[in-house]
């Protein structure tokens, strides 16, 4: 076996100059200013942090460079952001500032040359396919984009097959339905997509325990989890609280020890 | 002066922001007669080892000036991740030699579809000869590390901490003024940054 720690990577929400919490892609609640909370989950020496832009896309833009700029003077932890990535430049102006991976999501329907442009540069270990999933009333889920406002009637799982091929090193395989609700992964959606690809993936949305983060990684077969509310909320329908799950805890569950 | 040599591969923007963090004022340099200068060298790099080392020795004078610092005046030089692997002979990954300042080659991680490749997260790497490089690192610390390649120095003693992925492997390496380290410490909180800050303490 290896001593190699499962990542447990925070998703922060950007919207603006502000960092937001949603739920289920909507109803944003305010968490706080990104460099005071970045600042705090260096301290807490996290894993690894991943910042979403989610009003750059729906905006028409491209990263707000100054404000990442500013999160990767303060951060000295393995750093990831998505939104509004269009092109090789926008991903290179991201990666000389400090940042080592990219998310692409919305520009991967539209220029299915992108993802593969950067990987070839970068490295694939530098590219996350972001891949958003949302089932429909008849249970049958597809993927979104622009933020979760478009369906693009695709399967996730050819979809996430796909995104490993065009050279994506990780996906980060988000459930629209879970975001935001504590209620614990789609187990069923994180396995069917871990199974049909090698690169690691990176499960997000639902998480409200420790127990649940063990659970996407033992039956969905995450290689990571991404926590959204539990890192900046106290607890489910409480006030804001940057934090993080107790390492030791944490890591007895994941890996035994 | 502390010089990043920028030969187009690898992330700047984190160390000199880390460098900045334990007080180092680290300058990043393309111009082999502006590195030839440097009291200290960084040699980073992210990508592919042939195409590193094709860079290195396609700027006229850049081959020559990094040898003359390593060997003859005995900079402390410090390689990050493929950085380290460009230290070494060569790599199943490419056809070129490296810098060959530390015998060794860098191999491949197997794929057997047991354990993902790369190599990325965070891992344990155990100090073994005490080093001023590896100084008050404590017995377990972690690191970040993304690598395909994985680096055996040929001789023991230049192995200064081991790290375990489905192999074991060198994680820190070290001959006189010439040290490697796998990992990221740029990225990787106050573990990082003590290396960094004992490279700079040299």
């Amino acid at each position: 076996m290896s001593s190699l720690r499962t990542r447990i990577i925070p998703v922060l929400l950007l919207r603006g100059e502000s960092l937001v919490k949603t739920t289920r892609f909507g109803k944003f609640t305010y968490v706080g200013d990104p460099c005071n909370t970045v600042r705090i989950f260096n301290e807490l020496e996290v894993d690894e942090l991943l910042f979403l832009d989610i009003t750059a896309t729906p905006e028409g833009r491209g990263p707000n460079l100054p404000l990442l700029a500013d999160i990767a003077s303060e951060c000295f932890m393995p750093l990831g952001y998505g939104g509004g990535i269009r092109s090789l430049d926008d991903a290179k102006s991201v990666f000389d500032i400090g940042f080592e991976k990219v998310a692409v999501n919305s520009a991967s329907l539209v220029q299915p040359r992108l993802l593969t442009d950067i990987a070839q540069t970068y490295g694939s270990q530098a590219v996350i396919a972001s891949v958003d999933v949302k089932t429909n009333v008849f249970g049958k889920p597809s993927v979104r984009i622009e933020a979760g406002r478009r369906n693009t009637d695709r399967d996730p799982v050819l979809w996430a097959v796909e995104m490993e091929r065009r050279g994506a090193g990780e996906l980060l395989l988000t459930s629209i339905d879970r975001e935001g609700s504590w209620n614990g992964f789609d187990l069923g959606l994180i396995r069917s997509v871990a199974d049909a690809v090698s690169v690691p993936v990176i499960a997000h949305g639902g998480a409200g325990s420790i127990g649940h983060i063990g659970e996407a990684v033992h039956c969905g077969r995450a290689s990571a989890v991404a926590l959204g509310s539990m890192v900046v909320f106290q607890k489910k329908g409480m006030g804001v609280l940057v934090n993080f799950p107790d390492a030791r805890e944490l890591h007895a569950t994941l890996e035994g020890r | 002066m502390t010089t990043i040599v920028d030969y187009g591969m690898g992330n700047l923007g984190s160390l000199v922001n880390m460098l900045r963090r334990v007080g180092v004022k680290a300058v990043v340099e393309s111009n082999p007669s502006a590195i030839s200068s440097a009291t200290k060298l960084i040699l980073p790099g992210v990508g592919a080892f042939d195409a590193a080392m094709q860079r290195i020795n396609g700027v006229p004078g850049l081959r020559e000036v990094l040898d003359r610092k390593a060997i003859e005046e005995r900079t402390p030089i410090l390689g990050v991740c493929l950085g380290m692997q460009l230290l070494t002979n060569s790599s199943e990954e490419g056809q070129l030699g490296g810098l060959g300042w530390i015998a060794g080659t860098a191999r491949r991680f197997p794929r057997d579809g047991r354990l993902k490749v790369p190599h990325m997260g965070w891992n344990i790497a155990h100090p073994g000869l005490p080093s001023p490089l590896t100084a008050g690192v404590g017995l377990e610390p972690r690191y970040y590390f993304v690598h395909s390649y994985y680096v055996l120095v040929d001789e023991p003693a230049h192995s200064l901490m081991r790290s375990e992925y489905g192999v074991q492997f060198d994680a820190a390496i070290a001959r006189d003024n010439v040290f490697g380290v796998q990992f990221h410490p740029e990225k990787s909180h106050r573990f990082g940054m003590q290396i960094l800050a004992n490279f700079a303490a040299l």
